[in-house]
């Protein structure tokens, strides 16, 4: 069940094109992910969907609402986290949960989201004084404390050290498992990977592609290579019978195999019948970034 | 209605929390006052202030400054960086329309001048024998439309400025032409005639304040251009008004 579909949407700033035409839908309890460098047109597509900007062309409807004619009604269902929103310096966490409950009709406990979120200890610091991935834990929390169907979080981690922002993406699947649909706004291709079951990169106004990450990567790039040394000499025609395997070669004391599919389950499942064992196995795919590539043509990040 | 009464109740904290502010509106006219009060012969009546002493004659140009403080200062810099950090913009993607956050806003800003007002014209009273206000229906009708029209000038400022910086690019002159006019620099007697006289024309109108503290209702035509001023800045606030 979708929750949301975008239909050809389109917007523009004067004469600029910040979205040329977007489509996609989002289910029901996925964690989905728009990915693309900045400038893409990530920020306004999402805020397209929040009611915060009016289309100038396409159709956009969440969970069944129209967010330019219901955006009351889609405010109480949909928690937003924006892009660099912050707090004034001397309101202290639970007085800034404590003021957004007030504004959504069946709110969540405040005190339990402070705790849920680890942020106990710091329930009567002032906003200033928290750290980076604390605010930003904060801003997350802002956005749940309305009990949203969906939660719209954008550049969540940007500006995070590398440990707050793997805390964050734990968070986030946290989020996802009280049966909150999220729409992840990054241009991390790690954080997208990692978190999200179905990514729309999105590059120049446009849905370059959609799917899962690990079908993004294997439409691009379908070679996998598998490395390893068997525990005992190996005929390879064993191997290069496999219908997935497409070469098999030498590298000294390493067997390299070439192949597409679930190739590893293949050559492993053949090993394990003539009772070899597979000595430093290692796996080279390609990642979501050289998928990104040779989808748009150039890098995410630069 | 609970979101209101929360909201009010969060900014009312966050302004108590801010005592530099706080004292400057509640205190500064108040000091000034007592300490002008100290010298003896700015106590004694003289028909160059109408038959009044120095310090009656100055007391509405005190409550003048705590005025522009509030309305042209304090107001559109908070405003002014509740949008450049994005609080405008979050508030607005929540139920609650962020217009409560303003109302909050004005709200605490009167509650600031009234109790500056009370303050100052209590210690005028006792400490030095000033009269209290000798037309109350006069004075509280110059009093809220002079700040009705440097809150809607302030509201203005904050609708039109990205940034806390680029307001106060705004708000500095404006708070500097409301001290002068209103006679805070420079005792009104002894402005050029032709100043003095536009001062009972610029927000928040002196001249009315002087009279109806001194017991003289104010003119109808000055008390007029306040609410003029106060519909017009207010009008263009509202439809200029962004939330980011």
């Amino acid at each position: 069940m979708s929750v949301i579909e975008v239909t050809n949407l389109h917007k523009r700033y004067g004469g600029t094109v910040a979205v040329s035409d977007v489509s996609f839908t989002v289910a029901a309890g996925e964690i989905f992910g728009v990915l693309g460098p900045n400038g893409a047109g990530k920020t306004t597509t999402v805020e397209c969907l929040a009611g915060l900007r009016v289309p100038d062309g396409g159709e956009v409807s969440v969970l069944g609402l129209d967010p330019r004619r219901d955006v009351t009604r889609l405010r109480q269902q949909v928690g937003v986290q924006l892009q660099e929103s912050q707090l004034p310096d001397r309101l202290r966490v639970t007085e800034a949960l404590e003021l957004y409950a007030s504004f959504y009709r069946e709110p969540d406990d405040p005190a339990r989201l402070i705790e849920e979120l680890g942020l106990g200890e710091k329930r009567k610091t002032p906003y200033a004084k928290l750290s980076g991935g604390q605010k930003q834990r904060l801003s997350i929390a802002l956005a749940l404390v309305g009990n949203p169907k969906i939660a719209i979080l954008d550049e969540l981690t940007t500006g995070l050290d590398p440990q707050a922002r793997r805390d964050t993406w734990g968070l986030i699947e946290r989020v996802r498992d009280r049966g909150v649909t999220v729409v992840l706004v990054t241009h991390f291709m790690e954080e997208a990977e990692r978190l999200c079951d179905r990514i729309a990169v999105i590059d120049r106004g446009r849905v370059a592609a959609l799917g899962s990450p690990a079908a993004l990567v294997a439409a691009v790039a379908p070679e996998q290579r598998i490395r390893f040394r068997p525990s005992v000499p190996l005929d390879d025609q064993l191997l290069a019978d496999l219908p997935q395997v497409t070469a098999v070669t030498r590298s000294g004391s390493q067997v390299v195999v070439t192949g597409t599919g679930d190739v590893l389950h293949a050559v492993t499942s053949v090993l394990a019948r003539n009772q070899i064992i597979a000595a430093d196995l290692r796996l080279e795919q390609a990642t979501l970034d050289d998928a990104f590539v040779e989808l748009t043509g150039h890098r995410l990040t630069d | 209605m609970h979101a209101f009464g929360q909201i009010l109740k969060t900014e009312t904290k966050l302004y108590l929390r801010d005592i530099p502010s706080l004292l400057l509106i509640l205190l500064l006219p108040t000091v000034i006052l007592v300490v002008l009060g100290l010298v003896p012969t700015l106590r004694v009546p003289d028909p160059k202030f109408g038959g009044v002493s120095f310090i009656t004659y100055f007391t509405p140009s005190l409550l003048v400054a705590s005025l522009a403080m509030v309305a042209v200062n304090i107001l559109p810099s908070v405003l002014a960086t509740y949008r450049e950090r994005g609080i405008l913009r979050r508030l607005a993607t929540t139920p609650i329309n962020p217009a409560a956050l303003l109302l909050a806003q004005l709200l605490l800003a009167l509650a600031g001048i009234v109790a500056s007002a009370v303050l100052l014209a209590l210690v005028a009273r006792l400490a030095f024998g000033s009269p209290l206000p000798q037309h109350p229906l006069g004075f509280a009708a110059a009093l809220l439309l002079g700040t009705a029209a440097l809150l809607a000038l302030g509201l203005l400022v904050a609708a039109v400025a990205r940034t806390n910086r680029s307001a106060q690019a705004l708000t500095v002159p404006l708070f500097m032409l409301v001290m002068f006019f209103g006679g805070v620099y420079l005792p009104r007697f002894m402005l050029p005639d032709l100043v003095a006289d536009l001062g009972a024309y610029t927000p928040p109108g002196v001249q009315a304040l002087l009279d109806a503290w001194t017991g003289t209702a104010p003119h109808p035509l000055h008390l007029g251009i306040m609410a003029t001023i106060a519909l017009a800045a207010g009008a263009g606030a509202a439809k200029l008004f962004r939330w980011e």
